[in-house]
């Protein structure tokens, strides 16, 4: 579809400007992604522009992800091991579930405010700009207060990575990569799952926050202990074990347990696009609810 | 698409039987409220209409379908002769919106990097983007705070940069949501003289919709009257008028105190002011002119100025809802006392 060049007067109207041969051009893939671009690089900028202020941000998302990290040391110092894992273990399962949540957090977690967008205004604006809405949504922020809290999970991934008796090769290069990628993936699914469903709550965080934030706490423990309720729910349904647990376990060479085989953790892309085909049809939902297409 | 031709000749706005209902919850029972109800209308390219109702009349929601963030429940509407839900993003790179409640801005940031990502997203060449820009900034005299963050601007500001955000792509249809709400008299004037001249030279239409009676008198050649999401009124001002019964007034500054000037044919006296230095009177224009009226008037005493105020909007649109609801048409003129807001002078 050629929608280049409607924007112009119409016939017999008056035109003080040149036609715009420039805009009649195919829309390469740059020109695509230019209203994204200019959106995010003008949020990055005015973040930064605020020193003080984004300082503070960054100290207080720091201490955040370092009392989590705490919790967690605090609970394995008591303990030998909590599901057939150990302190080392559980670090590399923190590590890759909280790096990836703070990734997707950092990108889509403004998506979990849609709210505050309906009071505003905002979503309206989208309506009226030729992007797709939800492309719209996911690009209007972006979070970089984030990156102390992803720094956290770095670093406690690289921790993991060194204590840990890992087998290093391309397999289990590959198998991290992967496990990365999917975890974003995944986490972000769950943010824009939680907008598509604020659309009909208006309080809507409170349910939404139960499996978001529920869902992080999650995917920093060992599954092994969950009750089969808890691995339907965080295991399959909003698929949390396989951002930390499910690799770690393929990573560190340990026993499958029950219903969460250690094979699972070559599946996080799976994972991914399950947990996407939910937002998305989530997403659509609200939508249709918001314009009120079904009735 | 082959639909481009057409699009640029037809209506610029067609819609039949447009109707939108929400079920609201009342506690525990459901209730179908009606917000726009059968509403017929076309609006051929560079119009002005105004597009007039009390609140909750339905003008928001006639706006949303319009440019598709609502689905109508039944009829249909044609926007630049596209389907505003279907070709949403198409129809986005001809309409500009400003909701005068709502920003399109970006709060934090100079005004001139909001028109910088705009242009980004309607993905304008860098020299059309510079171009529609210094033409904006030099018409709405934005120079002085180009660089201000949106957040720091007062609200005669922040409106001309929405409408200058509004207006970048080149629309061929703007649609102003209260444009002047809560603006004070110089800056409305400001607004309002720039949207004229714009309509002139680029040949935009405008559908705006306002409380504001100044609005629709100063930019507005086609008025439409919306009464609870039903049609009540489609014509010009003047029609208005005479449809509700509503009548001119002729004020007159005399050379002299003079006692009240009453017997003047097909004309009231509606009230004198400094001894009778001032005096206002009512007439309706279809009966006599304001020329006759002012000549009766120049034969007994010696006028030093005049003007000529029409009907206030507000009170006109009040008889006209009167006039609906009791179901027949009646002269309600007796109390023209009530429109008495200067507005439209002619000399």
């Amino acid at each position: 579809m050629d929608d280049a060049g409607l924007a112009g007067a119409g016939p017999g109207q008056v035109r003080t400007l040149p036609p715009r041969a420039g805009e009649l051009r195919r829309r390469s893939r740059g020109a695509r992604l230019r209203p994204y671009r200019a959106v995010l690089a003008s949020r990055a900028r005015s973040q930064a522009t605020y020193r003080a202020n984004f300082a503070l941000d960054l100290a207080s998302s720091l201490l955040t992800a370092i009392a989590e990290l705490a919790e967690i040391w605090v609970l394995f110092r008591s303990v030998t091991g909590i599901g057939g894992l150990d302190f080392r273990q559980i670090l590399l399962v923190f590590g890759l579930a909280d790096l990836t949540f703070s990734l997707a957090d950092l990108m889509f977690g403004h998506c979990d405010r849609l709210p505050t967008y309906l009071r505003a205004g905002t979503l309206d604006v989208f309506y009226l700009r030729p992007q797709p809405l939800l492309a719209q949504l996911i690009t209007s922020d972006i979070a970089l207060r984030r990156l102390a809290r992803a720094s956290v999970g770095l670093a406690a991934l690289v921790a993991g990575l060194v204590v840990n008796d890992v087998a290093w090769g391309a397999a289990s290069m590959a198998l991290l990569a992967l496990a990365l990628a999917s975890g974003v993936a995944t986490f972000a699914a769950l943010f824009v799952t939680a907008a598509g469903l604020q659309f009909f709550v208006v309080d809507g965080r409170e349910l939404t926050n139960s499996f978001v934030y529920g869902g992080r706490y999650a995917a920093t423990q060992p599954a092994s202990v969950w009750p089969h309720s808890l691995v339907i729910v965080f295991g399959y349904v909003f698929p949390m074990a396989f951002t930390g647990f499910l690799p770690s376990l393929r990573l560190l060479g340990l026993p499958s347990t029950g219903w969460l085989p250690s094979w699972l953790g070559w599946c996080g892309p799976l994972a991914a696009v399950w947990a996407w085909t939910a937002a998305l049809l989530c997403w659509r939902w609200g939508m249709r609810h918001y314009r009120g297409g079904g009735g | 698409m082959s639909t481009t031709g057409r699009d640029e000749t037809g209506p610029i706005i067609e819609t039949s039987g447009l109707t939108r209902t929400f079920t609201v919850r009342d506690g525990a029972r459901r209730r179908r409220l009606t917000a726009v109800d059968g509403l017929t209308v076309t609006i051929e390219p560079g119009e002005a209409v105004g597009y007039i109702g009390a609140n909750g009349a339905g003008k928001s929601t006639t706006i949303k379908m319009l440019t598709g963030i609502l689905v109508p429940t039944r009829g249909t509407v044609t926007t630049c002769g596209l389907r505003p839900v279907k070709d949403r993003r198409r129809l986005a790179r001809q309409v500009g919106v400003v909701f005068g409640q709502r920003s399109q801005l970006w709060w934090d940031l100079p005004v001139r990097e909001s028109f910088r990502i705009l242009a980004a997203i309607h993905d304008l060449p860098a020299a059309t983007e510079r171009e529609r820009t210094g033409e904006l900034v030099e018409h709405l005299e934005m120079a002085d705070f180009l660089a201000t963050p949106v957040r720091q601007l007062s609200l005669g500001q922040r409106m001309r940069a929405e409408i200058a955000a509004a207006l970048l792509h080149a629309p061929r249809l703007v649609i102003l949501d209260e444009p002047t709400i809560g603006l004070d008299v110089l800056s409305k004037q400001r607004l309002r003289e720039f949207l004229v001249a714009r309509r002139r030279t680029h040949g935009t239409t405008l559908l705006l919709t306002t409380h504001d009676m100044g609005d629709v008198e100063r930019l507005c050649d086609r008025i439409l009257v919306i009464d609870r999401g039903r049609l009540a009124y489609d014509g010009d001002l003047a029609g208005l008028g005479r449809t509700t019964g509503a009548q001119r007034v002729l004020v007159v500054d005399l050379a002299a105190p003079a006692p009240d000037l009453t017997g003047i044919p097909a004309a009231r006296h509606l009230g004198s002011e400094a001894h009778g230095l001032r005096q206002r009177l009512a007439f309706d224009p279809d009966r006599t002119t304001a020329a006759q009226v002012f000549a009766a008037v120049a034969a007994r005493v010696e006028v030093r100025d005049f003007t000529v105020a029409e009907p206030d909007i507000e009170d006109v649109v009040r008889r006209l809802y009167a006039r609906q609801a009791s179901g027949s048409p009646q002269n309600a003129g007796d109390d023209a006392a009530t429109m008495t807001t200067m507005t439209k002078t002619q000399r």
